[in-house]
């Protein structure tokens, strides 16, 4: 299973001068990076981990780089990714996000189902990462 | 058009002998009148028949849309009627032709607040059959601040969408189940199923997808909502299908929404044929459930196509902002439907920008501003495919929906591949694009060399590799852009 959440799922994982590049597309536009980590990856979960707060002021894309480098080492088997964010009036949102790492293995989701009335499901989406507890979830440990 | 003019001994007319008096006359035309503030104003395209005056036809325009009859009614007089005479302030003639551009304020006062029918049943309600014209065209309105406010506006908007569904920094990607007519329930479902998990966000039911005999709306919905939920749990990733509720009448529709919702779906659909109230109905029933809702365009190829008479799509693009819809059909250039690259700039600058200035190249007549009104997220569809992507994200930007329906769906290898294929193409272009590549002239490089390894695209990119539609526009602008160099 690989989960195609972000804006570069469907491409091969990203070469660190790939991700570079990304980043400097950010730093150019004036949008601040934050890192962020999870080993909850539901669809619905928005609020993954913040890895430090983000980094308005970051502008030198080696530190950014050195960061995420952090980020891997002390997280080398959660998702971690990558957002830019625009401030400006009328978006004041995520202008870009992707994912960097992913887990070694990555078990995928069960389609829990509740039989309804005349042909209705209640569906319901389970990582099956999350049946075990936080921080155990993925790698040898898990 | 020439009616007697009734004169006062003086030899001036007589604003109020009985009769039948021109439009300019009886004070509907002003060419020193200054626009308020809070006029709506008109620019429309005419044609007046032999003989007429084009400034008599211009008042003419302006009398009929406002509070005009043919003839002198003395129960004017019981009313500020100065106030309420829509003024047509200026005519201009478009070189080369038989045309001119007519220039029409209204006073707010005209108009009910939060109502496009009411609206337009001022502006386009009769005038657009009178004799004296040939032909008339809404080109564009400017709506004043104080009557934008009156509207709710889409129910969630280009950034709540992107928030809902997790999803940053791309075009969405979808596609219409085809074929569109004959599938049964379950084998329509398959279709979903295929399109979301092989990549594609979304997929849309067609504009006369309702509820036939061989499939009612209760089984597609059950079975798109199974082939949803499935797809999100192969990839992890939000997805939808456009649950298309336009029915007869609105107990109707707001029961199949209402079903849609019970189920889990994060968006509905409607069609531009249920009306302007109608659309606005469900505009505040999407915005209280917290369900996106798309308007697909059905029928107004009728109306916006033809140059010279009916309403231009920028101005049904300004309505349906209005009127709340969170994602409209707009064009897409390259595709086979009508389309001409610098009006359909006017069309997706007027859905999504706060700020829109007047630009004759783009059709644009006149500045409009949305203080701070949410951005409807513009949908390409119609005949485009994988190939295109350089051409498209050059032209229609980022926050647009690409629906690549034939380009999915008839793909050699497969719904799924067709689907992978197009997800590809986006996000490698995305890249490229963000590592500072030119869209237009390295894209196809990128796609090229996102091909080498992804086997659905190359395919993609084979079958059609000579898929254009290289028709003339019938809608241009009037001016055209000058070199700079």
């Amino acid at each position: 299973m690989h989960i195609t959440q972000g804006t570069f799922s469907y491409l091969p994982a990203l070469s660190d001068d790939e991700i570079r590049a990304q980043v400097e597309y950010a730093l150019d536009r004036g949008f601040p990076i934050s890192i962020e980590y999870t080993d909850d990856p539901h669809p619905r979960n928005v609020y993954w981990e913040m890895y430090g707060s983000p980094l308005f002021d970051e502008k030198n894309g080696d530190n950014i780089m050195a960061t995420l480098d952090e980020a891997r080492a002390e997280f080398p088997e959660h998702y971690i990714k990558i957002n830019a964010y625009d401030r400006s009036l009328g978006r004041q949102t995520t202008a870009l996000s992707f994912i960097v790492q992913r887990p070694s293995h990555e078990p995928g989701f069960a389609l829990d189902r509740t039989d309804g009335p005349d042909r209705q499901q209640r569906y319901s989406l389970r990582s099956y990462a999350t049946d075990r507890p936080k921080g155990k979830r993925y790698g040898p440990t898990a | 058009m020439t009616p007697t003019t009734p004169t006062t001994g003086n030899g001036k007319s007589n604003r109020w002998a009985s009769g039948v008096l021109p439009y300019v006359q009886m004070g509907y035309y002003d060419a020193d009148y200054q626009p308020k503030d809070t006029d709506v104003l008109c620019a429309f395209r005419l044609v007046p028949q032999e003989g007429v005056d084009p400034i008599e036809a211009g008042a003419a325009v302006a009398g009929e849309s406002s509070t005009a009859t043919w003839t002198v009614v003395w129960t004017d007089r019981l009313t500020t009627y100065e106030h309420y005479q829509a003024k047509c302030y200026r005519v201009d003639p478009v070189p080369n032709s038989n045309q001119y551009i007519a220039y029409i304020a209204y006073d707010i006062d005209l108009f009910e607040e939060n109502s496009i029918a009411n609206l337009t049943s001022s502006i386009i309600g009769n005038v657009f059959g009178f004799k004296a014209l040939v032909s008339l065209r809404l080109e564009d309105m400017r709506i004043p601040q104080v009557y934008v406010k009156t509207f709710q506006g889409p129910a969630h908007g280009i950034v709540m969408e992107r928030e809902m569904l997790n999803k940053f920094g791309r075009p969405l990607i979808g596609a219409t189940t085809k074929p569109k007519l004959g599938l049964s329930a379950r084998n329509y479902g398959r279709v979903v199923y295929e399109a979301l998990r092989g990549g594609l966000d979304f997929v849309k039911d067609d504009e006369n997808i309702n509820s036939q005999p061989f499939m009612r709306w209760r089984d597609r919905f059950l079975y798109c909502m199974e082939a949803v939920e499935r797809a999100q749990a192969e990839t992890g990733e939000i997805k939808g299908h456009y649950m298309n509720v336009t029915a007869g009448d609105m107990e109707e529709m707001y029961e199949r929404a209402e079903f849609a919702k019970e189920i889990g779906s994060v968006i509905v659909m409607i069609d531009l044929t249920i009306g302007y109230t109608a659309i606005q109905s469900m505009a505040k029933w999407a915005r209280k459930n917290s369900v996106l809702l798309h308007l697909h365009r059905a029928g107004h190829g009728t109306y916006t196509r033809q140059k010279t008479h009916g309403i231009s799509f920028r101005v049904i693009s300004k309505w349906v902002r209005l009127m709340g819809v969170d994602h409209v059909h707009a064009g897409t250039v390259v595709g086979k439907l009508e389309g001409d690259p610098n009006m359909i700039a006017g069309y997706y600058d007027t859905l999504r920008l706060d700020h829109v200035e007047q630009n004759p190249l783009h059709g644009i007549y006149f500045d409009q501003d949305w203080l701070s009104m949410p951005g409807v997220m513009p949908v390409a569809s119609g005949g485009i495919h994988a190939g295109q992507l350089p051409q498209l994200l050059n032209y229609l930007g980022e926050d647009t929906i690409m629906q690549f329906g034939g380009g999915t769906i008839g793909h050699p290898d497969g719904i799924a591949a067709g689907a992978t294929a197009n997800r590809v193409a986006v996000e490698a272009i995305i890249q490229a694009r963000n590592e500072g590549k030119d869209v237009l002239t390295e894209g196809p490089d990128a796609l090229n060399r996102a091909a080498k390894w992804c086997k659905p695209l190359a395919r993609a990119l084979e079958v059609w590799k000579d898929i254009s539609f290289d028709y003339t526009s019938t809608d241009t602008p009037d001016v055209v852009a000058t070199p700079s160099s």
